[in-house]
């Protein structure tokens, strides 16, 4: 679907998208289906594991009732270098109730025939490469996996993954800063599969009150590179950030921090956590639906 | 003496090619397989300027002179290659033995050799026009150094540093606050070395269009194993020639301590390509390597990815990264530069460790033989001598890399000893 046509500005996304359907991943047609309903997707993730990953497994079923198009299931690491507190403390109990990658795809692969929206890990370079790129791509792909983010792993560092999940029907989905230069960003969103991850601030991940207005400009650029989605996370705090993400021409919203610190905060208050999980996503997926 | 005696040099084995400086790294940031750049993408095009400031700065004649200028009158290079008569008498055998220089790293400006990288990097912050400083520093000595430049330049600074580290290293926090540096307390993991470089790095994502981060070892994404190993490399550099004036020929034997490994790499450096001088590496046991609890990445580790570069790393069978152990600070980190495993894997350089018993021992011996304290880092290196010594024939020239002076290091000494010191 990334062909030399797509470059020039009169072929619509549409255009392209339709033209690929027939041979598309799970991601690319999850988000073909919302663009001809004139939908953005909504993406929220998630810490596998955090508190425990039989409430992940509830929290996922939990999410697509309320209305989520895809998730982005987290792989708790020790040293998340792009999280904020938010996400590094919920990884931090993840690891403390002895999650390990090997029990998150047990538990997705448990979730087979139940959940029917795509899940893309998230997970840091050395989880994966201990594991060895070909056996984590095989065994996320033998769980029921679409996709891979891999937030230390930039171009430079990902051809070898992208081609080698591509072998096992994994989407590696690269991101694109705001500091990414124009060319750079070109070479990104060509190589990106699914989707390219925009990053909406100059940072961490985080609960952000409001939503830098670069980030429609990068929105307008990414589009006019082609037909990849382009869904925007990092700072995404709540249902009015997400609708104006959308109305900047995202076509999808990344739901993090803001997600994991309502299920934190009904666990410590002794609530039903997948509950809490539903009901903010059920009020993201009316805002974006307004 | 216990346990391993240090294996023969076998470096004129290894693969010319291979020590060439362009395979150091090649042209993608790597050494062999380890290095690259596992950073976040907010960060790539930082550490592209970054290389291409450095690139510009070492082929312009009025930054190397500027350079120059400070690292003599300010620093107060060169530092002595100071030949330690009774340490070397304490080894001779009936028969003879090797004789011990020390590299005087500890009479820099702020006590180690941490200031020669801090001064270069603010330099070029202040050529790339960054006026905002951020460090990591486990021992203090490098959150010092950056404190230090960062006066000097009238830049911001704001240094992370763990607060187990903060309690182990007080006087230095004290020192970077006298200085007029921000010291930013971490406390999430470990709340060590590790942990307030994953902070700074966090900071860079946040800030990098404004601020600088002064890495203080030859660790990090790419370019920052070269660039700090480049400003370290005065240290061999003058070692070399200082040999040169002292017994007319190169030195046989280097040893370092190695945590990240900037002092260690600094020495080695000019000396790489020249493989009859053996390269030792001395990283830290902590308890015994046995015990589980030490910094021992070479010795132990295995190929994994932190802070941005693949290297040896400490971690467990899922690929979590394990916590280090080490009674001096400035070793007690889980990773090692990149270039250190490179050497190890090709067989051009060796690495030992040494237990926090050893080292204490070996840091009283230099003070008793020398009237030297030496950091608690440093003391590892010397702990070395005790196995290597015995091994090494009469005659051998052995330089080691006295990095820092130890008076940071008292309390936590004072503590471990107590009154098995009598006098």
């Amino acid at each position: 679907m990334r062909n030399a046509a797509a470059t020039t500005a009169d072929v619509t996304s549409a255009d392209v998208t339709h033209a690929a359907v027939t041979n598309a991943s799970p991601i690319q047609q999850r988000f073909a289906q919302l663009h001809d309903q004139g939908r953005c997707a909504l993406m929220p993730f998630l810490m596998a594991g955090d508190p425990e990953l039989a409430v992940t497994r509830s929290s996922l079923l939990a999410l697509e009732a309320a209305g989520a198009d895809l998730i982005e299931l987290g792989i708790p690491y020790s040293d998340p270098l792009a999280d904020g507190p938010v996400i590094q403390a919920a990884a931090s109990r993840a690891l403390a109730a002895a999650t390990t990658p090997g029990r998150v795809l047990e538990m997705l692969r448990s979730l087979q025939g139940e959940l029917t929206i795509p899940v893309i890990l998230f997970t840091y370079s050395n989880p994966l490469l201990n594991r060895g790129m070909e056996a984590f791509c095989r065994e996320a792909a033998a769980a029921g996996a679409a996709g891979l983010v891999v937030p230390d792993l930039p171009l430079e560092e990902a051809e070898t993954l992208s081609a080698i999940a591509a072998g096992h029907g994994l989407d590696l989905v690269l991101l694109v800063a705001p500091t990414t230069p124009p060319e750079r960003m070109a070479r990104i969103a060509a190589s990106s599969r699914g989707f390219t991850y925009l990053v909406s601030v100059t940072g961490v991940t985080g609960v952000r009150t409001t939503i830098e207005s670069r980030v429609a400009d990068l929105v307008r650029q990414l589009k006019a590179l082609g037909p990849t989605p382009v869904a925007v996370g990092f700072g995404i705090s709540g249902p009015e950030q997400a609708r104006q993400v959308r109305d900047w021409g995202a076509d999808g919203a990344i739901v993090g921090s803001a997600l994991v610190k309502v299920m934190a905060e009904a666990d410590g208050g002794g609530q039903d956590v997948a509950a809490a999980a539903g009901r903010f996503c059920g009020e993201l997926r009316a805002a974006l639906d307004a | 003496m216990t346990s391993t005696v240090p294996p023969v040099s076998s470096a004129s084995g290894v693969d010319p090619a291979a020590l060439e400086l362009s395979a150091r790294p090649n042209s993608l940031g790597r050494y062999g397989q380890f290095g690259g750049q596992y950073v976040p993408e907010t960060l790539i095009p930082a550490l592209a300027e970054l290389e291409r400031a450095a690139a510009e700065a070492w082929a312009d004649p009025a930054f190397t002179e500027r350079l120059n200028h400070l690292l003599k009158n300010y620093v107060g290079r060169p530092s002595p290659l100071y030949e330690a008569e009774r340490l070397t008498e304490h080894y001779r055998r009936p028969e003879g033995g090797p004789r011990i220089w020390l590299k005087r790293e500890d009479l820099n400006h702020t006590g180690a050799h941490k200031i020669n990288n801090a001064l270069g990097q603010a330099l070029l912050a202040l050529r790339m026009g960054k006026k905002r400083i951020i460090a990591e520093t486990g021992a203090g000595q490098h959150g010092v150094a950056t404190a230090t430049v960062c006066a000097r330049f009238g830049l911001d600074c704001v240094v992370y540093m763990g607060a187990e580290d903060m309690r182990r290293q007080a006087l230095n926090v004290f020192r970077m606050r006298l200085l007029g540096a921000r010291v930013q307390p971490v406390t999430a993991g470990t709340a060590t070395l590790k942990d307030a470089t994953s902070e700074a790095i966090r900071d860079w994502v946040t800030n990098v269009e404004s601020t600088h981060y002064i890495l203080g070892s030859v660790a990090g994404p790419h370019p920052f194993p070269m660039l700090v190993r480049d400003f370290h490399a005065v240290i061999g550099e003058e070692a070399r020639q200082q040999c040169q004036e002292a017994f007319g020929r190169l030195p046989d034997v280097l040893v370092a301590c190695v945590g990240g490994g900037s002092n260690a790499m600094g020495l080695f450096h000019p000396f790489v390509q020249d493989t009859a001088v053996r390269l030792v590496g001395v990283e830290a046991a902590g308890d015994g390597v046995a015990s589980g609890r030490h910094a021992a990445t070479i010795t132990e580790g295995r190929v994994g990815v932190l802070h941005g570069a693949m290297s040896l790393l400490l971690q467990d069978e899922e690929g979590q990264v394990q916590e280090a152990h080490s009674i001096s600070a400035g070793l007690d980190y889980p990773g090692v530069g990149p270039e250190h495993s490179y050497l190890k894997t090709i067989g051009r350089a060796e690495y030992g460790a040494v237990t926090d018993a050893e080292a204490l021992d070996a840091l009283q011996l230099l003070c008793r033989l020398e009237g030297i304290i030496p950091a608690l880092e440093t003391a590892h290196a010397f702990a070395w001598l005790e196995k290597l010594c015995p091994t090494l024939a009469p005659g051998t020239e052995v330089v080691v890399n006295l990095s820092g002076r130890g008076d940071k290091d008292v309390n936590t000494v004072a503590d471990r000893l107590g009154d098995q010191l009598t006098g």
